[in-house]
């Protein structure tokens, strides 16, 4: 379909503000969401989105806080199943696959869907562990197919000649950078087709953060990525298209869908425009 | 009330209170002091290795030993899985306001305070008499188990609710089961609290008397097997200070293995409750 | 707290099977509560049935095996030990807890805390061993003839001391530091500061802390029974030998049958009832503040 980029220069974001490519994927709707609304209690979170994400993109999802960005990201993986009191409705779709119905296998969606936090959140082992054990929960239970998918998942993120020699020692013990990549890592071992990260570099000091956002940028185009960012600028060095959260009388909606340069150039909606402004004012 | 009165009070107090530290501290030491100076001449390696003889007053506790160590790992056999599925289930599978949950967390807080010598008459009741095992080591260990439930589950839990959420989420968003995640995860994380409920648990079962005087009975003879009569450190204590004239000086010895044991017990506990987790905090 | 959705929708076998599993366990714990009280209510039913409620304090006296059930002075004796050992206990406690917290030097307080803990966890047997071999021989020089209730008072108070203490010096502990920071700019001295401000805050978990220990003052068996000297009787004096209803169980079941037995797993149930009671008011009175 397309090229991923050449491999970025670590530790220079801003070398992606130059880019002048408009669009760099093509439309081929893998998830789609018509009307989606979630409730915690009483309380809407989000109301009626309705947008479709397509097949090896990176779609950036910004909006204020509060205005239920995280709550639509757990909407698409079921982790709002985790919460007793948390209702959706609407449809979402991946492929043909009904996510929200209650017949699905959950376990396996949520393989094909990786999610990354905010916070690293790496698990209290060791390195090796870490990626291991979620593999060998998912099946993938022969040691050299094992070894072969951590070190690869490894490479992917840049993470391999750091910790090769020392998969042995606890996770807990790496750098906050080196723990978000290791986070991406372990879901990137599962070989998910979606990947979903709430704001990954937030968390993280301004040199991992760049590290971390050209890692997210050169997963791009093998994985259909969709990230939610407080910073526009990273929105509109990485994403090709971005999505517009605002919350209306409490609860979230999106209220633009757009290509990342028709949102930053020409955005239809004066709360967009003020929003990108006020930012960068 | 005038300046002068209110120094007269506070001198007043500090003087009635340092008196009142002072004297109980004396008291203390000279119980202390008692046992050691009574109990130490009689402590010998012969004292641990050898049989009661003439009712007690000689020879050793070795018999008293084996089966104060059978009782209580029957009694941590039993209790430690329910305990443990107890605890599991209230911290993750229910809510706090569950009917269930509620139900079983009101009924651990009053087992807690249950009288010992109920439970004792609870074990005669039910597993003496209607389960058949007479007095035996079995009746005493699963009387036991009654009794350290609460410690054991109310410790264990507060272990698993003190492990973060996101190692439930993000388990989770890697499309691990429940099962996997209890087992690989959270148990692991959650073990130094179940070693400390085990160990406090332990703790309490040791120095447990009015239970076990009609569950376990009192003979001191070398059990031979579980469905045997076997008499505790706290029994042999109570029998031969009260049934035993001159049994004086070997109920002292005995006493300071079994504070000894207490103590060690307790100390561990605490010890690691304060080192295990503060390691475990620093690391995350 | 969570989870409790996904078990619904859960599709893995399992996992059901484990969430099976642990509920029963939660079960047997829930349920093992209402399994004491139930034997404790059919093993003391023929108590009811062929003596009568009435008969435990009209009786003439306690003497099972000729018919009588008068289980009243030994009720006495309980509340008298228990009474006393508290109300002793109570002030001593309260005011080691001011000594450790506020009087004695650091490096005091730390031992004299190290020593406390060390002492509540002293198993009752043998203090019951002490009061026995030391205290109530000293009791018999000063007022024949040792065994006693005064013997059972101190010795239950010697028991329970350390933990009120403790439980007092913890609730001393959370006194917001801003208070006595407050009180010493005022120039209080340290005895008004005390009284004015510490006190007045702490009460709440002091009291929680000495109920605790009433119940468990009333549920004392070995200590009691070792030093009390266990005759069935009003006491005239302290110096009396008294027998309470927890050692009147430990003393007679190894031989009690028919209503005998039934009558002892009455008081059993009593004193559960009365321990329960006790709990129960201790947490009303601590949700009530708490919302109040
Ligand atoms: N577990 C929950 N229970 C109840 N309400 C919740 C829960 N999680 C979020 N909310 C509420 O839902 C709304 C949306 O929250 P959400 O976390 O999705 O916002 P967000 O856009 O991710 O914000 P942020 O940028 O701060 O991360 C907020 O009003 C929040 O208070
Ligand atoms: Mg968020």
């Amino acid at each position: 379909m397309r090229t991923p980029r050449k491999t970025p220069t670590p530790y220079i974001a801003s070398a992606y503000s130059t880019r002048n490519i408009a669009l760099c994927c093509d439309p081929d709707p893998l998830i789609q969401t018509r009307d989606l609304s979630l409730s915690y209690g009483n309380h809407q979170a989000i109301k009626n989105i309705s947008l479709t994400i397509h097949r090896g993109c990176l779609t950036a999802i910004v909006g204020p806080s509060g205005s239920g960005k995280t709550s639509f990201l757990q909407c698409l993986n079921r982790l709002t199943d985790l919460l007793p009191d948390c209702t959706v409705s609407g449809r979402a779709t991946i492929e043909n696959l009904d996510i929200l119905s209650p017949t699905i296998d959950v376990l396996q969606l949520r393989r094909r869907i990786g999610m990354i936090f905010q916070k690293p959140n790496p698990f209290p082992m060791s390195i090796q562990k870490n990626l291991e054990f979620p593999l060998k929960e998912h099946g993938v239970t022969a040691t050299h197919l094992i070894q072969e998918r951590i070190q690869r998942a490894l490479m992917d993120v840049g993470l391999w000649n750091e910790v090769k020699d020392r998969m042995d020692t606890s996770a807990l013990r790496l750098s906050g950078g080196q723990q978000q990549r290791l986070c991406i890592a372990r879901a990137l071992v599962l070989s998910p087709d979606v990947l979903l990260m709430d704001e990954p570099c937030s968390a993280l000091d301004p040199l991992s953060s760049g590290t971390v956002e050209d890692l997210i940028f050169s997963l791009r185009g093998q994985y259909t990525i969709i990230i939610v960012t407080h910073n526009l600028a990273q929105a509109h060095r990485i994403a090709d298209y971005v999505g517009v959260f605002w919350s209306q009388a409490q609860a979230g909606e999106l209220i633009e869908f757009a290509p990342t340069h028709a949102i930053f150039e020409h955005p239809q909606q004066d709360l967009t425009a003020a929003y990108i402004n006020g930012i960068r004012g | 009330m005038d300046k002068h009165s209110l120094f007269t009070y506070d001198m007043l107090s500090t003087t009635i209170i340092w008196t009142v530290a002072g004297l109980l501290g004396c008291l203390f030491f000279w119980l202390l002091g008692d046992l050691m100076r009574q109990g130490i001449p009689h402590l010998s390696w012969e004292f641990i290795s050898e049989p009661p003889a003439n009712a007690g007053r000689s020879g050793g506790i070795t018999s008293i030993l084996v089966s104060t160590g059978l009782i209580l790992l029957i009694c941590m056999v039993v209790a430690l899985p329910i305990g443990l599925g107890t605890a599991i289930f209230l911290s993750e599978y229910t809510a706090e306001t569950h009917p269930l949950a509620t139900f079983t967390g009101r009924s651990l807080d009053v087992l807690a305070s249950v009288p010992s010598i109920v439970f004792g008459l609870f074990g005669n009741a039910f597993f003496c008499q209607l389960l058949g095992l007479g007095f035996s080591i079995l009746s005493g260990g699963l009387t036991l188990a009654c009794m350290v439930l609460p410690i054991l589950v109310r410790t264990t839990e507060q272990g698993f609710r003190a492990l973060p959420l996101e190692y439930r989420t993000s388990a989770a968003a890697l499309g691990l089961s429940k099962r996997a995640t209890l087992i690989h995860l959270l148990l692991p994380a959650a073990i130094p609290a179940l070693v400390v409920g085990f160990i406090l648990g332990l703790g309490r079962a040791i120095a447990e008397t009015a239970a076990l005087i009609f569950t376990s009975g009192y003979v001191s003879r070398m059990p031979t097997s579980l469905f045997d009569s076997g008499r505790t450190l706290s029994i042999h204590i109570y029998d031969l200070s009260m049934n035993v004239p001159g049994g004086d000086q070997a109920a002292y010895a005995t006493a300071l293995v079994l504070i000894l044991c207490v103590l060690t017990l307790n100390s561990l506990a605490q010890w690691m409750a304060k080192h295990w987790t503060y390691t475990r905090r620093m690391n995350i | 707290m969570i989870w409790s959705n996904a078990i619904t929708s859960s599709p893995a076998k399992g996992d059901r099977f484990l969430f099976h599993v642990l509920r029963s366990f939660a079960g047997i714990a829930g349920i093992l509560v209402v399994g004491i009280l139930t034997f404790l209510v059919s093993e003391s039913l023929p108590a009811f049935q062929q003596i009568g409620i009435t008969a435990f304090v009209t009786d003439p006296s306690w003497h099972p095996t000729e018919g009588t059930y008068n289980l009243l002075p030994m009720f006495i004796g309980t509340m008298y030990a228990t009474i006393g050992a508290v109300t002793l206990a109570t002030p001593l406690g309260i005011l080691t807890a001011l000594f450790c917290q506020y009087y004695a030097p650091q490096a005091i307080a730390s031992g004299y805390r190290a020593f406390i803990e060390l002492l509540a966890g002293i198993p009752s047997v043998v203090y019951g061993l002490w009061g026995l071999v030391v205290l109530v021989p000293l009791i018999a020089d000063l007022r024949p003839p040792g065994p006693s209730l005064f013997a059972g008072i101190l010795i239950l108070t010697i028991m329970i001391f350390p933990t009120v203490t403790l439980v007092s010096l913890s609730a001393l502990q959370q006194v917001p530091k801003e208070y006595i920071q407050g009180a010493t700019a005022l120039g209080c001295t340290r005895w008004s500061m005390i009284r004015q401000i510490i006190l007045p805050n702490t009460w709440p978990g002091i009291l929680t802390g000495v109920t605790l220990q009433t119940g468990r003052a009333i549920g004392e068996t070995m200590a009691i029974l070792m030093v009390c000297g266990n005759v069935v009787q009003y006491p005239s004096s302290l110096f009396d030998p008294i027998r309470t209803l927890t050692a009147n169980i430990a003393l007679e079941m190894a031989y009690a049958t028919d209503t005998h037995r039934a009558s002892l797993f009455l008081t059993g149930l009593f004193l559960l009832t009365i321990v329960i009671v006790v709990i129960m008011s201790t947490q009303q009175a601590r949700s009530n503040q708490a919302y109040g």
